[in-house]
């Protein structure tokens, strides 16, 4: 019994049309990704898993149970962490945790196990208010409460939005061990480099699904050989680029840009010799392997050309 | 009740590491009965008042000194043209002009009529009504000394005695403003806690996000929302008990009711308050909101209440107004059991009023409460 599954879910607000057709199904201990920029839909489709938005059509079910008909027996076999970090401020960091367990009708030591990876790092500030805590300790609070009922899927929605880059390292390595124990886990981000870490990502542009596959699968299904180029001048190169007959996309990423050709194979020395002639005389070149955020703009171009 | 006993204990803990609040919720009852009595009266002090005396007669001082010896009025400025005087009331040092005729003295040994004027700063315009009331009774007593003592030397044949009424003051026969005014305030102290921290605290949990998560958890409804109003419920009888305590041991307000009576009906009043303030939170977003609509109901219910100017002198439309005011029905019940007595028989109507307020307004605050979260 996969742990999501959901057949076309619709679902507007007034005029603006959040998601459509929107269908995918997430295995048992399954850690799944939701990629896409802010404003994809992502937060929505979240708020309908965990039974507090009502989808206008479709269906969907969680741990083989309907979201609309079903949603009180689901609600205590979710974990759910909302994309705003809300703890109690005033209250410490085991008194939120206690909460929590609480209002599910459990307590800390009965699975203490669960979350003892995570919880035994903020131990040591057991006392502390949850405000006082920094961002990456929330964080790890808010994941240990969203746990502390053993769920068995977990929604997470960006949760490393606003966290240092440690931190988000951290915290995606507990998920991968969270994973183990056999815990579904959906995850949005819209970070491209936590979905290397994902069992599947999907990627998700104005309320639609573009792409469904492993990471792997993503970038080898990328057609096109990439080259990345470099200059103390980025936005030169940049224009100089879109001046180029044979461009076929110019992306930044980073101190490189991301260039690829209406060519089958690209021809770097006279790429060169053009950039030279349009006065940019320190470009590197290099031939660099495609990643998820690659495909993730080359899928968004499509889509835009289409429409 | 388990869930439930948790969200008390959170709530609980919350209020009292709140230190920004807590020393006001206890000290409030106190502040308000004390600077609302004892500052806000209605009771006349030393009124300044110019003085022109056109006479200079034996009389004319006697009357003077009446007013002065009666320590409601202090003599200011005494001067000999009406412009001088009217110019200190121009300026505000003084509130009341006497102007004494010059042949006063003479027109009232020969018993003619004997008029005296006085001028009063009118601005405000109850202070006025007292002062000349003050006044008018103040120059019949007067009246009724010189009549005796003209009689006695003319002895002139004796009037009829006319029909004379002696108003007797019930329920407060001294007209004391702290009596009249206590019972109301403590009906305001109750009204705030209720209103404002009950649906403030529900719109907290909305603002600082932690609601979606006590929405996905299984939680009744109905828990959610006693573990919200009970805890200020509690703070609410309890400021209550410190007002009454204050007010039978500090201001010597007579409990002719009984304190039970007042008690539960608090405790209803309370819900329906409550019930009020959890229906402003679900129609808000911020605690902003939430404590602007709170303000304008509360101070619409208390100016029209009947706390500070009697129901019955409102106009027709202002007093149908009253029938949904809370404050009002709870101020008349306050005053009625407190002062006069009352028991279930005299106020079971309001209270029963009450009830059905508090019915109304939960069942659509938690009706509204489940479409802003589902």
């Amino acid at each position: 019994m996969p742990a999501v599954e959901v057949h076309s879910i619709y679902k507007s607000f007034e005029d603006v049309k959040a998601l459509k057709d929107i269908s995918f199904s997430v295995e048992e201990g399954e850690l799944y990704g939701f990629i896409g920029p802010d404003g994809a839909g992502k937060t929505t489709l979240f708020r309908i898993l965990n039974t507090l938005l009502i989808p206008d059509e479709g269906t969907a079910t969680v741990l083989g149970l309907d979201v609309v008909d079903d949603y009180k027996t689901i609600r205590p076999m979710l974990g759910y962490m909302p994309g705003r970090f809300s703890l109690y401020q005033d209250l410490s960091v085991q008194e939120n945790l206690e909460f929590f367990a609480s209002v599910f009708g459990t307590t800390i030591s009965e699975n203490y196990e669960l979350v003892a990876p995570i919880y035994s790092q903020l131990e040591p500030f057991k006392n502390r208010y949850a405000g006082k805590l920094s961002g990456g300790m929330k964080q790890k609070l808010a994941l240990s409460c969203a746990l502390i009922h053993k769920p068995k899927l977990l929604l997470l929605d960006e949760p490393t939005t606003g966290v240092d880059a440690v931190s988000r390292k951290e915290f995606w390595e507990m998920l991968v061990d969270l994973k183990k124990q056999g815990i579904a886990i959906i995850v949005s981000t819209p970070y491209m480099d936590e979905a290397k870490l994902c069992d599947r990502v999907a990627l998700i542009q104005e309320g639609s699904l573009m792409q469904i596959d492993t990471p792997l699968n993503i970038v080898n299904g990328y057609d096109r050989p990439i080259l990345g180029i470099k200059s103390r001048n980025t936005y030169k190169l940049l224009q100089a680029l879109k001046l180029y007959e044979w461009t076929h996309s110019a992306h930044p990423f980073g101190e490189f840009i991301h260039f690829t050709e209406k060519r089958e194979k690209p021809d770097m020395i006279a790429l060169e010799a053009f950039l030279l002639d349009n006065g940019i005389d320190d470009a590197v070149i290099k031939e660099v392997e495609p990643g998820i955020e690659d495909s993730f703009m080359a899928l968004m171009r499509k889509e835009v050309a289409s429409d | 009740m388990k869930p439930l006993r948790f969200l008390l204990k959170k709530e609980f803990l919350q209020i009292f590491r709140n230190k920004g609040m807590l020393p006001i919720i206890f000290v409030m009852p106190v502040i308000q009965l004390l600077l609302l009595s004892f500052a806000a009266t209605y009771e006349l002090k030393q009124v300044r008042f110019g003085l022109v005396d056109f006479d200079q007669s034996y009389a004319s001082r006697k009357l003077v000194s009446k007013l002065q010896s009666t320590g409601y009025f202090k003599l200011e400025s005494e001067g000999f043209t009406m412009e001088q005087a009217l110019n200190h009331l121009d300026a505000g040092t003084i509130k009341m002009i006497l102007q004494i005729p010059p042949d006063f003295d003479k027109k009232l040994n020969t018993g003619e009529a004997s008029p005296v004027q006085i001028l009063i700063d009118a601005v405000d315009g109850s202070t006025a009504g007292l002062i000349q009331s003050y006044t008018a009774s103040i120059i019949a007593d007067f009246n009724r000394e010189r009549m005796s003592e003209v009689m006695i030397v003319s002895n002139a044949p004796r009037k009829a005695t006319a029909l004379k009424i002696i108003p007797v003051n019930w329920y407060n026969p001294d007209l004391d403003y702290i009596t009249y005014m206590v019972p109301g305030i403590l009906v305001v102290l109750v009204s705030m806690i209720g209103l404002f921290l009950s649906g403030m605290n529900v719109v907290r949990e909305y603002e600082i996000g932690t609601i979606e998560q006590l929405n996905v958890a299984p939680l009744q409804k109905s828990h959610f929302m006693i573990g919200k109003l009970l805890p200020f419920w509690l703070i609410g009888m309890f400021d209550l008990c410190i007002g009454l305590a204050l007010a039978r041991f500090g201001f010597h307000i007579p409990f002719l009711g009984s304190l039970f009576t007042i008690l539960v009906i608090a405790g209803i009043y309370l819900i329906v308050v409550q019930a009020l303030g959890l229906f402003i939170s679900t129609i808000t977003h911020t605690q902003q909101q939430a404590m602007f609509i709170a303000w304008f109901i509360m101070v619409v219910f208390i100016l029209m209440g009947g706390l500070f100017t009697p129901i019955e002198s409102m106009p027709k439309w202002a007093q149908d107004l009253t029938l949904v005011n809370p404050v009002a029905y709870f101020i008349e019940i306050m005053r009625m059991v407190l002062l006069k007595g009352a028991g279930w028989k005299e106020v079971y109507k309001m209270v029963l009023i009450l009830v059905t307020m508090g019915f109304g307004l939960m069942a659509l605050s938690i009706n509204r409460y489940k479409k802003t979260s589902a």
